[in-house]
C-alpha cells in the first residue's frame, strides 16, 4: 500500500473517530455507545433500541450541526491553504496572514451592520447566503491585492507579500474598529465573535448555508493540482507548458477566497490551519499538489474537530475560542519555517 | 522550420530589438552572442512566445507563432530559462515529470516515465531522482531544469528548442555535456536556438553564430565565417587574440586585459 493510499485511509478513520468523540462531549455527555446508535437509527440501523430523548435532542440540535460545521470549515480553510499556497508559489502563503480572511471578515461585519440596519434581522437562510457572498468577495478582493502587489515580472515576492498581508490586516481592523462605532450592543457581540472565530454559532441554517460554498472548491480544487504543480516552476515557465496561467490563477484564486469567505461568514477568522495542515500533509506525501490539496480538506476538518474538542473541553464549562488553539498551535510552525528558510528569505 | 521576419521589439520608446530577421532549419543548432543589453533576452522571449513583437512576425512549421494555442505550442517547442525559482520540496523526479504535463491529462503513461528516466539519464541526475529539488546545488539544479525542458520535447519531431544560458552555473563537464545534448538534438532534426557567453564553446558546437548588438543582429554566419578578432571587437569591446586548434584546425580565442579607466588625481 502507497503512503498516499494510507494516509487517506488514516485520515478517514480518524475523522470518523474525531468526530463520534466530538459529539458526546459538552454540558451534556453522551456516551460514544450512545452517539453511535442514534446516527445509526437515522439510516435505519438498531430501529428497536431505546435511546434517551434527551440525548437524541442534544445531538441533532446542537452537536451535528456543530460538529458538520467543524468538518466543513476545517476542510475549506485546509483546502483553501494548499490552493493559496501553489498561486503564491510560497509555503509561507496563509489566507489569515496575508490578509484573505480580514478582507473576508470585514465585509462580513459590514453585511452584519448593513443588513439588520436594511432588514432587521439576520437570521434566516438567505441571510446567511448574504454573509457568505459578502465575505467571499472581501477574501477575493484581498486576494487579488496582495497578488498583485507581491507580484514583479511574473515572480511574487516573498517578504513584498507578508508585508502586503500585515497592511490589508491592518486596514480591515481598523476599518472594521470604524463600524464597531456605529453597530449596537447584539451587533458588537457578533463581530467580536468574529474577531477570535469560533464554532459556537453553529445551526442546521448556518451549516447548509456555507455547505455549497464548501463542497464545490473541494470538489473543484483537487483538479488543478496538475495545474499548480506546474505554476510552481514560474509562471512564464507554466506558460510555456501550456497552461492558460491567467484563467487558471483566475479559478484559483475564486475557489480558494470561496472556501475561506464561507469558513470566515460563520465562524470569523480561525488562522494559521492553512498554514498547519498543508505544512504536515507535505512531511507525510510530498508537496505533489494532486494529493496534497484532497488530504488538506481531510486533515483540516480532522484538525478543526480535534481543536474544537479541545476549546470545549480545557475549561469546560467556559468555551476557549476555536481561533486561540489553532493560532498556539500555528505560530511556532510558523517561526520554525521562517528560521529554517531564513537564508532563503534574504532579497 | 522557425522564421523570424524583421522583429522590432519596443517598450516605451526603447527599441530593445530593431529589425531583426533569420531563419533555421531542423537540424541546425544556431548560438545567439552579444554583450549586456544586447537585445539576447528580449529576441529570446519574442521567440518563445513570452512577448509580442512591436513589428514583425514569427512563423513556426509555417504558422504564426501567435495563432498557435499556448497548449499547441507546448507540444513544438521546450524552453529553458535563464532563471529557474522554485520554493516548493517537489523531488527531482516530480519537476522532470512536470515536463510531461501537455502530453498526459491525469496520469502519465509508461512512455512518459521511460522518458523522464531517459533524459535524467542524459543529463546526469537520474542518481538523486528522488531528493528535494531544494536540496540541490545552482547547477544541478539547471541539469533538472535542462531534463525537465527536454522531457516535454523528447519524442516531438523537429521541435524548437530555446535556450537561454543554459551553462551559466554548470562546471566544465556539464558545460560541454549540454551543449553536446543540443548538438545531438539537433542532429536528430531539432531546432536547437541558444544564448551563450562563451565565444569558445559556441565555436565548438554552433551550426550557425548570429551576434547581436545594440538591438541589431550585427553578424550571421558559421563560426568561420563570424568569429574573428575584428568581430568580437565590434560587439564587445575587447581585444583578443586567435589561435588554432591543432586537433580540431578550430579557431579559439583568448581576450587581452583590459586597462581600467580610473581617474587618478
Amino acid at each position: 500500500m502507497s503512503k498516499k493510499v494510507l494516509l487517506y485511509l488514516v485520515l478517514i478513520i480518524a475523522l470518523f473517530i474525531a468526530s463520534a468523540f466530538s459529539m458526546g462531549l459538552g454540558a451534556v455527555k453522551i456516551p460514544i455507545k450512545e452517539v453511535l446508535i442514534i446516527l445509526s437509527k437515522k439510516i435505519g440501523l438498531f430501529a428497536d433500541t431505546p435511546v434517551s430523548a434527551q440525548y437524541e435532542g442534544v445531538l441533532n440540535i446542537v452537536r451535528l450541526p456543530r460538529v458538520a460545521m467543524g468538518l466543513l470549515v476545517g476542510a475549506a480553510l485546509g483546502i483553501s491553504g494548499t490552493a493559496v499556497q501553489g498561486i503564491f508559489r510560497n509555503p509561507l502563503a496563509e489566507p489569515g496572514l496575508i490578509g484573505i480572511s480580514a478582507g473576508a471578515s470585514l465585509m462580513a461585519v459590514i453585511i452584519i451592520v448593513l443588513e439588520v440596519a436594511l432588514f432587521a434581522g439576520l437570521s434566516n437562510l438567505l441571510g446567511y447566503y448574504l454573509l457568505a457572498f459578502g465575505a467571499f468577495s472581501g477574501a477575493g478582493i484581498a486576494a487579488m491585492l496582495v497578488y498583485q502587489i507581491s507580484r514583479t515580472d511574473g515572480k511574487s515576492n516573498v517578504a513584498t507579500m507578508l508585508l502586503a498581508g500585515i497592511a490589508i490586516n491592518a486596514l480591515a481592523g481598523a476599518l472594521t474598529g470604524l463600524i464597531t462605532y456605529i453597530a449596537d450592543d447584539q451587533q458588537l457581540r457578533n463581530i467580536t465573535f468574529w474577531m477570535l472565530g469560533s464554532l459556537a454559532g453553529a445551526t442546521w441554517e448556518t451549516v447548509l448555508a456555507i455547505a455549497p460554498f464548501v463542497l464545490i472548491p473541494v470538489l473543484l480544487l483537487p483538479r488543478m493540482g496538475k495545474a499548480l504543480n506546474a505554476f510552481s516552476l514560474g509562471e512564464v515557465q507554466a506558460a510555456q507548458l501550456g497552461l492558460k496561467v491567467n484563467q487558471i490563477k483566475r479559478n484559483v484564486v475564486v475557489l480558494a477566497t470561496m472556501g475561506v469567505g464561507a469558513a470566515v461568514a460563520v465562524s470569523g477568522i480561525i488562522s494559521f490551519v492553512g498554514l498547519l495542515v498543508p505544512h504536515t500533509i507535505r512531511l507525510f506525501i510530498g508537496v505533489d499538489n494532486k494529493h496534497v490539496l484532497p488530504a488538506s480538506a481531510l486533515l483540516g476538518a480532522l484538525m478543526l474537530t480535534l481543536a474544537d474538542m479541545l476549546c470545549r473541553t480545557i475549561i469546560a464549562p467556559i468555551e476557549l475560542p476555536i481561533g486561540v488553539i489553532t493560532a498556539l498551535l500555528g505560530t511556532p510552525l510558523f517561526l520554525y519555517i521562517l528560521i529554517k528558510d531564513k537564508k532563503k528569505l534574504v532579497l | 522550420m522557425l522564421i523570424a521576419d524583421s522583429l522590432t521589439f519596443e517598450i516605451g520608446k526603447r527599441s530593445l530589438v530593431k529589425d531583426i530577421s533569420f531563419s533555421i532549419r531542423p537540424g541546425e543548432l544556431l548560438i545567439i552572442l552579444g554583450a549586456n543589453g544586447a537585445g539576447k533576452s528580449s529576441l529570446f522571449r519574442l521567440l518563445s512566445g513570452e512577448k509580442m513583437p512591436t513589428r514583425g512576425h514569427i512563423q513556426l512549421h509555417g504558422k504564426e507563432i501567435a495563432a498557435y494555442t499556448v497548449a499547441e505550442l507546448a507540444l513544438k517547442r521546450g524552453v529553458l530559462n535563464q532563471q529557474n525559482i522554485v520554493n516548493m520540496a517537489f523531488t527531482v523526479m516530480e519537476i522532470v515529470m512536470m515536463g510531461r504535463y501537455p502530453h498526459y491529462s491525469n496520469s502519465p503513461a509508461v512512455k512518459d516515465i521511460e522518458i523522464a528516466q531517459q533524459v535524467m539519464e542524459l543529463t546526469g541526475v537520474i542518481d538523486f531522482a528522488d531528493r528535494s529539488y531544494l536540496t540541490l546545488s545552482g547547477g544541478e539544479q539547471q541539469r533538472v531544469q535542462l531534463a525537465r525542458v527536454l522531457a516535454q520535447i523528447w519524442d516531438v519531431p523537429n521541435a524548437l528548442l530555446l535556450m537561454d544560458e543554459p551553462v551559466a552555473s554548470l562546471d566544465l563537464q556539464y558545460q560541454q555535456q549540454t551543449l553536446a545534448i543540443a548538438k545531438m538534438l539537433s542532429k536528430r532534426g531539432f531546432m536547437v536556438v541558444s544564448i551563450l557567453h562563451d565565444i569558445n564553446l559556441a565555436g565548438q558546437y554552433a551550426d550557425r553564430i548570429i551576434m547581436l548588438k545594440n538591438g541589431r543582429k550585427w553578424y550571421d554566419g558559421t563560426a568561420a565565417e563570424v568569429l574573428s578578432s575584428k568581430n568580437i571587437y565590434d560587439v564587445f569591446e575587447i581585444n583578443s587574440d586567435v589561435y588554432t586548434n591543432p586537433r580540431t584546425l578550430k579557431h579559439f580565442f583568448i581576450p587581452r586585459n583590459v586597462s581600467l579607466n580610473i581617474n587618478s588625481q
